[in-house]
């Protein structure tokens, strides 16, 4: 039986600027993401990962290609339904943070069930759960000028994984810390795959991090180079060389 | 959802208070400088309209000689003489009040209080020609007025310096040599328009100066009261004509006497004072124009910190529209609550100038809020303007916006 993938990718092109000064970042990008995978993305800087990540996370639109999720286009939707999607389905972890200065780690985490419109008692509930998750129950008072680079890393996962959403996409994130908190941080990420079900992307320029995930997908001069398994994956039938 | 938008905005306000500060003084500033400016500004004109209407809008006043100073070459004009005031009288139409005046100066006595001031020999009808109330007592008798008798009417600067405070009411003190009865004391009338205290003046019948001080039946001054119904510049010609031939002046020959128009005065003031407060308001407005740039400045400064929250709140899945109106909403209360203070000050500003300036307090509710709709709009603007700009970005392009 063949599981239909929850992404797909097909001739995905993205190009910057226009006339004489465009670039083309992505140049065919094909790809299929199964629910519930855990998946690295790697190669060398300027290949395409991060717009890659921003275009799968429908912070931005390919130039042209399909992208498929959940069987939907979503090339297709305008900016509204993109946020709406955004919203329901995708959290977004950025290498630089991206809290909301002056305001408090439960407010941020808070934030995105704001615009979903929960109900105050429920956000703070939600929210508190998530900022358990990542260990940092006993900080949410504190704003990001209070807490250390891996503390305000765990309380932008707490922020993108409190909708319970679909697929988390983390863009480097471990790139502003150091092993130590590196680890902890996959560790967190690992628990949130097997345990939450949530299915993560994650782009990483070290192999120790690409080591927990269980697929590896190698990306060179904007297209998709090869996919192999990570250590602790399973390697799936005929895509990944040995 | 508004009401979620409304918290998020006022969170925003709290967390930028510098920044929330700042835009609130821009627009402080500019409204309370219009509304006070303008306001004082009117005041003004409406202080000296009624200055001039005190004097009596409806007034010819006829001097010999051509203007003032200007008596030319020649022999010196001759005054006016008893016969004319008849004349006038009986000849011209739409006059109220004809009001002959002869004055000198001379130096008042009273229980050793020496006062220096100005004695102005008329009739009852001066007080018919301009309204001037007693504070106490009468005016002239015709039996008074027909043997000269010694009697005065004083002011209230002379009852003040003379009588130091107490009843002058038909007390008698000495003024240039005889001694005179005070029948009546004047209302204060303030300072003319054109220097000169009006109320430093002892006004007795014109017979008994003529007779005690300037020893002639010369007249050097006579007021002419015209009646609402006619115009001022009419019954002027017909005026200038009755006494160009009582003064045998024939053919092309220049007048030797003027007659002055006070109601033209008074509108040449009136229009001074709207031009003053036309150009008090132009200042005005450019504060509030540098208060509007303040404003801006502010905005743009912090366009970049911005565009990054704006970055972010779209990317947890806030729709372009949500993150807007929280701008919208934050720009619209910031200015409203600047321009709330502005309109205080600018009360406290006309309330603290009012009696400086000698004139009434006002309250002008069009200025009050067009100020206020003004800067309202200078804030809504330039907070919501940058905003727009960002929310239409992509989400990934706000967030890397430098
Ligand atoms: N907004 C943009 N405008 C123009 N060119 C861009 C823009 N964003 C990215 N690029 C270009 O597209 C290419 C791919 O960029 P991208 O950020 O996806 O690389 P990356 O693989 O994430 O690299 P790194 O490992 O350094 O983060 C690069 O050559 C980059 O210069
Ligand atoms: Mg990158």
């Amino acid at each position: 039986m063949i599981e239909t993938p929850l992404i797909s990718l097909r001739g995905v092109v993205k190009v910057y600027g226009s006339g004489p000064t465009a670039f083309q970042a992505l140049k065919g990008i094909d790809l299929d993401i199964m629910a519930r995978d855990f998946v690295a993305v790697m190669g060398p800087s300027g290949s395409g990962k991060s717009t890659t990540m921003n275009i799968l996370g429908c912070l931005d639109v390919p130039t042209s290609g399909t992208f498929l999720f959940h069987g939907h286009h979503v090339e297709q939707l305008d900016r509204d339904q993109r946020a709406l999607l955004r919203r329901r389905h995708f959290g977004f972890v950025f290498q630089g943070f991206n809290l909301l200065a002056r305001t408090n780690a439960l407010e941020n985490v808070e934030l995105p069930l704001l615009y979903r419109g929960d109900p105050k008692a429920q956000r703070r509930e939600m929210a508190m759960a998530a900022l358990d998750k990542v260990g940092l129950k006993d900080w949410w008072d504190h704003t990001p000028g209070e807490l250390s680079g891996g503390q305000q890393q765990r309380v932008a996962i707490a922020r993108a994984i409190v909708t319970e959403p679909t697929v988390l996409l983390a863009d480097e994130p471990t790139g502003n810390l150091d092993t130590e908190r590196s680890i902890e941080i996959m560790e967190l990420l690992t628990d949130l795959n097997t345990n939450s079900g949530i299915t993560v992307l994650m782009v990483t320029h070290e192999a120790e991090m690409a080591a927990f995930a269980h697929t590896i997908v190698h990306f060179r001069d904007g297209l998709v180079d090869r996919i192999e398994a990570g250590h602790n994956g399973v390697v799936q039938d005929g895509k990944a060389p040995a | 959802m508004l009401g979620t938008i409304f918290m998020l905005a006022l969170r925003s306000i709290r967390r930028h208070l510098l920044r929330s500060f700042l835009t609130i003084l821009g627009i402080v500033i500019g409204v309370s400088a219009v509304v006070s400016m303008v306001t004082l500004g009117k005041a003004t004109t409406a202080a000296v309209q009624e200055q001039i209407s005190a004097l009596g809008t409806n007034i010819l006043q006829i001097r010999p000689g051509q203007g003032f100073g200007r008596g030319g070459g020649g022999s010196a004009p001759q005054n006016f003489k008893p016969d004319d005031v008849t004349a006038i009288q009986q000849q011209i139409g739409g006059v109220v009040a004809v009001a002959p005046q002869a004055q000198t100066s001379a130096t008042a006595i009273y229980e050793g209080a020496n006062w220096s001031t100005t004695v102005n020999g008329t009739t009852d009808a001066y007080f018919k020609v301009q309204p001037w109330p007693l504070k106490s007592g009468r005016t002239f008798s015709t039996a008074e007025e027909k043997a000269g008798k010694a009697v005065c009417i004083i002011g209230s600067t002379v009852e003040k310096n003379l009588f130091r405070n107490t009843d002058a009411l038909d007390k008698r003190f000495r003024v240039g040599g005889i001694s005179c009865d005070v029948i009546g004391t004047l209302t204060t009338r303030g300072q003319a328009g054109f220097g000169g205290d009006q109320d430093d003046v002892v006004i007795m019948p014109i017979k008994t100066v003529q007779r005690r001080f300037t020893g002639s039946t010369d007249i050097r001054m006579i007021l002419v009261g015209v009646d609402q119904a006619y115009a001022t510049s009419q019954v002027q010609t017909t005026l200038t004509s009755l006494l160009r031939e009582r003064r045998h002046i024939t053919g092309d020959k220049e007048d030797d006497f003027n007659i002055f128009d006070t109601k033209q005065i008074s509108d040449t003031l009136t229009g001074t004072t709207t031009l003053l407060t036309r150009i008090v308001a132009a200042v005005a407005a450019i504060s509030l124009v540098v208060g509007g740039i303040g404003i801006m400045n502010i905005m743009l400064v912090s366009v970049t910190e911005r565009t990054r929250e704006i970055g972010i709140r779209l990317a947890i899945g806030a729709v372009a529209s949500e993150v807007l109106m929280q701008f919208l909403v934050e720009a619209v209360v910031l200015s409203c609550i600047g321009g709330i203070i502005g309109l205080l000050l600018a009360q406290l500003v006309i309330a603290a100038a009012t009696p400086l300036m000698q004139v009434p307090w006002t309250f002008d509710p069009q200025i009050n809020l067009f100020a206020f709709l003004i800067s309202a709009a200078i804030g809504v603007v330039f907070g919501y303007f940058p905003a727009r700009r960002a929310a239409g970005l992509n989400p990934i392009d706000a967030l890397r916006h430098e």
